[in-house]
């Protein structure tokens, strides 16, 4: 195929597993919403008055009180996190550089549990996403200084360093846990799971007013980091100033990663399974690569918080579970196929 | 960008577009340079030569400004090297360096096409089209273009890399080692565009290993020792047994052939 049709290609699939999810989502649930209903809703919503609008103003609230929110932050947090692998794979030069796998998730979680102990209540909705920016600001800067030669990172030191950053701030979150009280303890607990459940407009609209520029930034950024797979001397031979494209993006990735976690908490491996897909339909420039990632893990985490919703009845599962679930796997397979490949890292 | 900052892809007269005085660099209280005093004109390849050790490298690299030197200047177009932005030097001087490698399986067009990323808005993007298909073809890749970099052999990934280095179309280019993996062909290949360059005049700054290489193609030699210039003149004036046995430690006899006499090296052997 050509690569034109590769991005029409994966253009339309993204779309169809976006419209799909959404929809799907929408309309299960305890409460049995019709497809027809959904879009009435919404199209009332938008000022246009129709036949399929639902009457029922108990389908009304469960649509814009508790399923559309939830759908929406399942979108902007996918996105973030899916942005925030390949903005992170970009300048670690490796392809298995994740926020989950090298530990800013967990400095991140470190972050919200501390600030979720000291009181989050005074802080406010938004003093949990600042915390668990400054925790995965921390681990970022942690790993990238630790871990790179060079302008590249082996596979092996980064993981390893993953590893410690990990250790430590897992470390962190068992001391937090142990100071907490019981009910501080059953959220961070709650937490560490993943969970879209409880969305609210107002943690959306956190997570959307920093994920949606962090998006932009990544988008207007991307031609330079294709210039970066060069590695960072040849980037800087045609114009790259390394130095600050290097702080840009590891603030960049804090704050995606931060604000992703700060309210749903850890949902791993969408970072690492999402672009790679993606850089496997339509190559690696990092243009097309940021843009598809974000619609991809969107769209994504959308279908897996169906799932959680859906694979056990009566129940929910932890979304972070799902995703670790097959994201765990998938990374197996990468280490698997990379080893055969060049035979091992040492 | 500003009319002032307009910088033409090739430059006129005789003076010089590099001129280095007294550099000198040292490293864990070691003289990697040791008082380096260079001029560079333009229309000429100035080949690097020296053994293993010598500064080449090092010497180019804070020629193109990659790395500072400790003390001494280096004035590149007219300027000091240090006081450009990176995007402005990158639309003054190219650098093809030893190490090629790419992180993600780009194709080879996208890797020459990033060659152009310097004179993104700007006029010159015009030349973008033109200026990719001619470095596609001095450096003989047509064949290789669909194909994925981290796919290719090392020389071929040499010249995929020199490509890029001649779509920035530059009036300065440095070229670390363009010949290291390449075979006979393309090494000669590489140092005839070496000189087509240098015929559309712009300054060409190579750092070779094989001496008979450099003496039949470059129009001046600089020979490094231990971080000082040996000697810089013609092939004819630098590439005399006595130098050259000196300086590399091994008995040489210098063959002069063909109507211009380019001087070949071949070590005594017996």
């Amino acid at each position: 195929m050509s690569p034109r049709s590769r991005a029409v290609a994966l253009t339309l699939l993204l779309a169809g597993l976006l419209v799909g999810g959404v929809v799907l989502s929408a309309v299960t649930g305890q409460l049995a919403i019709t497809p027809t209903e959904v879009a009435g809703s919404l199209l009332r919503a938008i000022g246009i008055d129709t036949d399929w609008a639902p009457t029922d103003p108990i389908i009304e609230s469960t649509l814009w009180v508790v399923r559309f929110p939830r759908i929406v932050m399942a979108l902007v947090v996918g996105a973030a996190l899916a942005v925030a692998g390949a903005v992170m794979q970009a300048i670690f030069g490796n392809p298995l550089a994740e926020p989950g796998v090298v530990g800013v998730s967990s400095g991140a979680a470190l972050g919200a549990a501390t600030a979720i102990v000291v009181g989050a209540s005074v802080l406010g909705v938004a003093g949990v996403a600042v915390a668990a920016f400054l925790g995965g600001l921390v681990a970022t800067l942690l790993v990238y200084v630790v871990s790179r030669a060079g302008g590249r990172t082996e596979v092996v030191t980064l993981l390893l360093t993953g590893i410690a950053v990990n250790a430590i701030a897992q470390a962190g979150i068992a001391f937090v846990l142990f100071v907490a009280d019981s009910a501080s303890r059953e959220q961070i607990v709650f937490w560490q799971l993943g969970s879209l459940g409880g969305s609210l407009w107002s943690q959306v609209a956190v997570v959307a007013a920093v994920a949606v520029p962090g998006v932009l930034v990544a988008l207007a950024l991307a031609r330079r980091y294709d210039l970066l797979a060069l590695g960072e001397r040849n980037a800087r031979h045609l114009g790259v100033d390394v130095e600050r494209l290097r702080l840009v993006s590891i603030v960049l990735v804090a704050l995606l990663t931060g604000v992703a976690v700060a309210f749903t908490g850890i949902i791993a491996f969408v970072g690492l399974v999402v672009p790679h897909l993606i850089r496997m339909i339509i190559g690696p420039a990092h243009r097309g690569l940021v843009l598809a990632s974000a619609v991809g893990g969107g769209a994504l985490l959308v279908i897996a918080d169906l799932l959680t919703r859906t694979l056990v009845a009566g129940a929910e599962l932890p979304i972070g579970m799902l995703t670790s679930l097959v994201g765990g796997p998938f990374f197996f397979w990468l280490l698997y196929r990379q080893r055969r490949r060049s035979g091992g890292w040492a | 960008m500003s009319a002032a900052e307009e910088t033409p892809t090739t430059v006129g007269g005789a003076e010089p577009v590099i001129v280095a005085r007294d550099v000198r660099l040292t490293r864990d209280g070691r003289e990697i340079l040791a008082g380096i005093d260079l001029d560079i004109l333009p229309g000429e390849v100035l080949a690097l030569v020296g053994p293993n050790g010598a500064g080449k490298s090092t010497l180019l690299s804070v020629l193109s400004g990659d790395q500072d030197a400790s003390s001494g200047t280096v004035e590149l177009l007219g300027r000091p090297v240090g006081s450009y932005r990176p995007l402005e030097l990158a639309r003054r001087r190219a650098v093809l360096s030893q190490a090629n490698t790419v992180s993600f399986p780009f194709r080879v067009i996208e890797i020459v096409q990033m060659g152009r990323s310097p004179w993104l808005r700007t006029a010159e993007l015009a030349d973008d089209q033109a200026a990719v298909l001619e470095a596609i073809r001095a450096t003989d890749i047509e064949h290789l273009l669909g194909r994925r970099f981290t796919s290719l052999s090392g020389g071929e990934q040499a010249r995929a890399s020199l490509a890029r280095v001649l779509a920035q179309r530059t009036p300065i280019v440095f070229l670390d080692e363009p010949t290291a993996a390449l075979d006979l062909r393309h090494q000669e290949d590489v140092m005839r565009v070496a000189r087509g360059l240098a015929a559309e005049g712009r300054a060409v700054v190579v750092v070779v290993h094989d001496l008979s290489l450099a003496g039949a193609y470059a129009d001046r030699i600089a020979l490094l020792d231990t971080g000082r210039l040996d000697a810089v003149g013609t092939p004819h004036e630098v590439m005399t047994a006595d130098r050259v046995g000196r300086v590399y430690g091994l008995d040489v006899q210098i063959h002069r052939v063909g109507d211009s006499e380019r001087p070949i090296v071949l070590p005594l052997r017996d």
